[in-house]
């Protein structure tokens, strides 16, 4: 096996063999993210089940309550938790990863693997707080008395999905970061924002009139939370496709975009971070 | 069989440059239709051009700024060349830092398993080798605890013990040994001989030229960025320790402004550590070497060694009537050698060397910067340290305290 380095000129694309070859650091740096999340803080796993539970009973008292916004049979607490599981999952790795490749900077000047494991493996480490949140809704569920529908089998490809929009932007970020300190301002005024335009506490097709759904899909996230809805609670809440299909569509360019950017600049990493 | 060949490699640096840019100064760039100066460009390494045999130990040396650190990052594929081409046989592991990826708040195991994968191992080899790697270290009752309870130390026993384990074909080190006490950098000094005895193919780079010249077979001497030489290790320290001495070529002996009877005048001197290259490094002692010629022999004579900074600071003055034990009736020819005991040093500089002459109190040749000689930080306390600091003289002390609560 002979290895050639030499300059890599034009465009330079996702090399997924090699990705694979380092499967296993990958594995060992979104374990280290998991333990060091959860190391030193007292309410550890506790924290997890109550932030959303928290959130839950606020959205359903303020959006349902008072508000009194429809929620088509279906009980409001589970409409808004199964939405904020992929919520969270993008706001809470969002921060992370972004810093990512700058936190590491050590690591990155001092040996070589494909430099796109540091931010996905942040954003794995999300699956431990999607996984207890899934029994938390499994609970909510039995409470709640939700019925399991054959479309609950299509969770976990949302629940990729909504890792890959994580991952999009977590890639786009961190590799902006690295050169432009200026991101660290951004990423929390975009996930402040992104509440507002994300359909958490209430069902968009309620709320945004006909002329700007389409305006409203261009955000990644929206195909993922209808998903999940439409997972959890059935045929009633089956997602408005063509908003659906620019959603994902976003996403995808997202996803694409964002992982040719970082691997162009990939190379210059070492010698700036 | 050639596993390492490296052609035309060279790399670019922007010097000077912003690099942590903002967008703002990209935004307002764009609206004033200017474009910032262009860096300052140099290049760290320039038409480089080696070959690595299977089973060779190659140290690479070479001064600060040489291009050493360069040529590793390129080798590791830390950094990309500019230009030129490395080809690469065999499996490479790289290590540029003991403990990379060590994180405080892991334990021992946690942080030897993070680390053995960073640097390229599988969980099937560490787990395999995890007992020799704890006993390597000399813990295992420690393991379970957090790093950042650990000393310095401990830390630094543990991350090289992981890094000592690495199976690759071709191994990378960047002074790495320059680490821990003298007990554990000797076993980790036998440990890299075990490796490069394994018929294992390693870059070893270091400052420090005689744990180069003990672990590597070969030698490539970098300067400015070029290959200078390559060659045996013993060429390649031989050319090296050349290089230390003074600029202006004149290496040995000069007879200035001297004055004196000239019944015994000097003929030739020099200085070094353990050879008389010129040069002396810090912590490996020191010889005076001088000849001399009488009119006749016979003469009762002595010698005084005076050793000046640049400053023109008289620094010792060594005479052999009260502090040799050499005879007082010398013949016609001869040549002294005087050593000065590692115990003491000077500090790294530039130092001239004046020689005189008496017969009884009568000056019969004094010879002002006979030699100019350069001290190079070395290792002077034996602790794997470059221990010398910008002080006249260092001395080997014993240090104790009482402490009082």
């Amino acid at each position: 096996m002979e290895r050639i380095i030499r300059p890599q000129r034009g465009m330079i694309a996702v090399n997924f063999a090699e990705l694979w070859r380092y499967r296993e650091l990958f594995g060992f740096l979104a374990w280290r993210d998991i333990l060091l999340r959860y190391k030193q803080t007292y309410l550890g796993v506790t924290w997890v089940v109550l932030q959303p539970i928290l959130t839950t009973v606020v959205f359903t008292v303020l959006f349902g309550r008072f508000a009194k916004f429809p929620s088509h049979g279906a009980p409001y607490p589970v409409l808004t938790f199964v939405a904020l599981i992929p919520w969270q999952f993008f706001s809470n790795t969002l921060a992370e990863s972004s810093n990512s490749m700058v936190a590491s900077a050590r690591i990155i000047s001092r040996i070589y693997f494909p430099r796109l494991i540091i931010p996905a493996s942040v954003v794995a480490s999300g699956f431990v707080e999607a996984a207890i949140s899934f029994v938390v809704l499994a609970i909510f569920m039995v409470v709640y008395r939700v019925t399991p529908r054959p479309e609950l089998l299509l969770l976990p490809v949302f629940l990729v999905g909504t890792f890959l929009v994580s991952f999009a932007v977590g890639a786009w970020f961190s590799a902006l970061n690295v050169k432009y300190r200026d991101v660290r301002y951004i990423v929390p005024f975009v996930t402040r924002l992104g509440m507002y335009v994300t359909p958490v506490p209430f069902l968009w097709m309620d709320v945004v009139p006909e002329r700007w759904r389409l305006w409203y899909c261009l955000n990644p996230l929206v195909a993922m939370i209808d998903g999940f809805r439409w997972c959890v609670l059935g045929p009633n809440f089956t997602p408005y496709w063509p908003g659906f299909a620019l959603s994902l569509g976003v996403g995808l360019v997202l996803l694409v975009t964002g992982l040719m950017y970082f691997r162009n600049t990939e190379k210059t990493f070492a010698d700036i971070v | 069989m050639v596993v390492i060949s490296a052609r035309g490699l060279g790399k670019e640096y922007k010097l000077g440059a912003q690099v942590h840019d903002t967008l703002r100064d990209q935004i307002t760039a764009l609206f004033r239709g200017r474009r910032r100066p262009s860096a300052e460009k140099f290049w760290a390494l320039r038409d480089v051009d080696f070959d690595v045999e299977e089973g060779d130990c190659v140290g690479i040396v070479g001064r600060n700024g040489a291009g050493k650190s360069t040529l590793l990052k390129i080798l590791s594929q830390i950094t990309e060349p500019t230009e030129g081409e490395i080809r690469i046989r065999g499996r490479v592991a790289s290590v540029l830092e003991v403990g990379t990826g060590f994180h405080s708040e892991l334990t021992g195991r946690e942080n030897a398993f993070l680390n053995g994968a960073i640097l390229g191992m599988t969980r099937a080899e560490i787990t395999r080798k995890f007992d020799q790697i704890a006993a390597f270290a000399e813990m295992d009752a420690f393991l379970d605890t957090p790093v950042k309870h650990y000393s310095s130390g401990m830390t630094t026993r543990l991350a090289f013990s992981v890094a000592a384990h690495l199976d690759p074909e071709i191994l990378i080190i960047d002074e790495v040994l320059a680490v821990g006490d003298a007990a554990f950098q000797k076993k980790c000094l036998g440990r890299m001989n075990e490796v490069a005895r394994a018929g294992r193919t390693v870059l070893f780079v270091s400052h420090n030229m005689s744990a180069v010249t003990a672990l590597c077979t070969r030698g490539l001497y970098l300067e400015h960025g070029r290959v200078k030489a390559a060659g045996t290790i013993e060429e390649i320290a031989e050319i090296y320790l050349q290089d230390a001495l003074p600029a202006d070529g004149q290496t040995g002996f000069r007879r200035g402004k001297t004055r004196g009877s000239g019944q015994i005048i000097f003929t030739d001197a020099a200085v070094g550590s353990e050879t008389l290259s010129g040069s002396v490094v810090c912590g490996s002692g020191m010889k005076i070497w001088f000849k001399y010629e009488a009119t006749r022999p016979g003469l009762a004579a002595h010698f005084v060694v005076n050793i000046f900074d640049r400053q023109q600071t008289r620094l010792m003055s060594l005479d052999s009537l009260t502090a040799g034990n050499l005879p007082q009736i010398f013949s016609q020819k001869g040549e002294v050698t005087m050593e000065l005991s590692p115990e003491f040093a000077l500090t790294p500089g530039r130092y001239l060397l004046e020689l005189s002459a008496l017969v009884h109190s009568e000056v019969t040749d004094h010879v002002p910067g006979a030699v100019e000689f350069e001290v190079k930080d070395g290792d002077f306390f034996g602790n794997g340290r470059k221990s010398c600091n910008t002080s006249a003289l260092m001395i080997k002390t014993q240090w104790s305290v009482q402490g009082v609560d």
